[in-house]
């Protein structure tokens, strides 16, 4: 049956064609189509990996940041009671020291108002005792002109002195 | 989710162009007065021939004149137009086109005792042609989805490349990847080739307008070439172990020592297999052809027996012949499949060492051959 015997003229066009077809595309069609889809899987499957390594990284990131937020505000608060504390101390302190000085200041005035006040009295014990010496001679050049009343009158004096004194 | 409505668009388009035409193509055979031969007009159809029928009735016809090429003994060669013989009416140059005889169809040329002999034939006919035009449209389709993907490989393809890489790779990843085994990298090309040639002239035989509707893959020459491709593929990366256990095979030494029963029974166990593919192919496409034709010729048939009847034949004709299609589209993918696998298969099988033998077998779509 004339089905069943293959053709020369077919075969040797169907060898060409097929040959031709066969070596194009083994040779530069499917290998190109099977490499660029091999190239979009492995950078699809590369993509992944480095947005999930992003991903933890950025976690990691996130996680320091925090902990050392959280390590500053500590910090702050330390500071902030040490410095209060501080501030409390030297502020006694420099109470203390004022009263002090105060103190110093104050003893050192009344000293020099007592000593003030002596020379104030001493001078004026002087002043009083020269007028009264002034006085007394004048005095007693009129009325003592003997040496007996003199000698009576400083008796008497001598006297009241030592009544008022005592 | 326009891609697909794309397809299905076409394949109804297509469907539908296949139903209609042959109503009006072959009105030819029921010319009054000439009884329709059904055998006749089915292999008619199905063999090659000189000429590309596109459309006609019989007296006026539409043919896509192809070139003749000729080797003969005694005058040497001869290229000339296919429409010198006025479809095979008149002899040119002492060729012409045999009616009987085991030569029907086929040009001849008598010699001079009056015996018909056959020239060397190397014409294009309307087989070779759709083999040219299937493998020209196979190459700027690959080669354009292969452009489109290296021009941008890092980002999915939309449309019609994005559908033939998936296409490829499903081919690729559920074939022959798990069939050849290990090295499937070096067979991939050959295999996707195979398979793509295979589809594509398929596909284009069940289109009956003009740049299709050859019966190519249904055409012996064509699977014996695509089986010996095989066939060479497979024995030449065939390792020790496979070639071990062709000629000396793991049995008692009788069988192989005086007489080489099982070496024989090996040997020829390498050419069945490429033969059973060649032949699986070859009868599916042939047969599927016939069918439609056949269920097409119902309506011609029944025009004696009366309007009702042939209406209502022609009716199931229509019906029977869209669901064929239907099946046709199926069995052209099973076809470049099951050829595929089995090539893989083997290929697998051949590359098999000992130090890892998987029991690789004919795996289920086998069965699938049987119509």
């Amino acid at each position: 049956m004339s089905l069943l015997s293959p053709e020369p003229g077919l075969l040797f066009w169907m060898m060409l064609s097929f040959g031709i077809v066969l070596f194009v595309l083994a040779k530069y069609g499917f290998p190109i189509i099977l490499k660029m889809v091999d190239t979009r899987q492995n950078y699809i499957e590369e993509s992944l990996q480095s947005a999930r390594k992003a991903q933890e990284e950025l976690a990691r990131v996130k996680e320091t940041g925090e902990t050392l937020l959280a390590n500053t505000r500590k910090e702050q608060a330390e500071i902030l009671k040490e410095t209060i504390r501080k501030k409390d101390i030297l502020m006694e302190k420099a109470k203390e020291e004022a009263r002090l000085e105060a103190d110093k200041i104050i003893v050192a005035a009344r000293d020099q108002i007592n000593a003030e006040k002596e020379m104030a009295i001493r001078s004026i014990r002087n002043e009083v005792s020269r007028l009264s010496v002034d006085l007394a001679e004048r005095i007693l050049r009129e009325k003592l002109v003997t040496n007996k009343d003199q000698m009576e009158m400083i008796d008497r004096l001598l006297d009241e002195i030592e009544i008022s004194k005592s | 989710m326009r891609q697909y409505s794309y397809i299905y668009g076409l394949l109804a388009t297509f469907i539908l162009l296949l139903s209609v035409s042959p109503l009006s193509a072959e009105n030819s055979s029921t010319l009054p007065g000439k009884e329709l031969n059904v055998r006749e007009f089915i292999l008619e159809h199905v063999a090659d021939s000189y000429e590309w029928h596109v459309v006609g009735n019989g007296e006026k016809n539409l043919s896509v004149p192809l070139p003749v090429i000729l080797c003969s003994k005694t005058s040497g060669w001869h290229l000339f137009s296919s429409t010198r013989f006025h479809h095979g009416e008149t002899a040119y140059k002492g060729f012409h086109i045999a009616r009987e005889g085991k030569y029907k169809g086929k040009i001849v040329e008598t010699d001079a005792s009056g015996n018909e002999m056959r020239p060397l034939d190397l014409s294009l006919t309307k087989n070779a042609a759709s083999l040219l035009f299937a493998s020209l449209l196979l190459v700027v389709i690959i080669m354009g989805v292969a452009r489109s993907l290296k021009r941008n490989p890092l980002e999915a393809k939309k449309g019609f490349a994005g559908i033939m890489e998936m296409f490829v790779m499903s081919i690729h990843d559920e074939v022959i990847k798990p069939s050849v085994g290990e090295d499937y990298k070096r067979y991939a090309p050959f295999l996707l080739t195979i398979f793509f040639f295979i589809f594509t002239n398929n596909l284009l035989g069940l289109i009956p307008l003009f740049p299709g509707g050859a019966n190519v893959t249904g055409n012996i020459a064509v699977t014996m070439v695509l089986a010996v491709a095989t066939f060479l593929v497979v024995n030449f990366s065939g390792s020790k172990t496979y070639y071990k256990d062709i000629l000396w095979p793991d049995v008692p030494t009788w069988l192989k020592v005086p007489i080489p029963l099982m070496p024989a029974i090996e040997i020829v166990g390498t050419l069945t297999k490429p033969f059973a593919l060649m032949i699986r192919l070859f009868a599916n496409i042939m047969a599927g052809h016939s069918i439609v034709l056949g269920l097409t010729t119902l309506i011609f048939i029944t025009v004696s027996l009366g309007s009702a009847i042939n209406a209502s034949m022609t009716v199931l004709s229509v019906f029977f012949t869209i669901f064929i299609d239907f099946v046709e589209l199926l069995i052209a993918y099973i076809q470049a499949y099951v050829f595929t696998l089995l090539s893989a298969v083997f290929i697998g099988q051949a590359r098999i060492s000992h130090a890892s033998k998987p029991a690789v077998q004919e795996t289920k779509p086998l069965f699938l051959k049987d119509k």
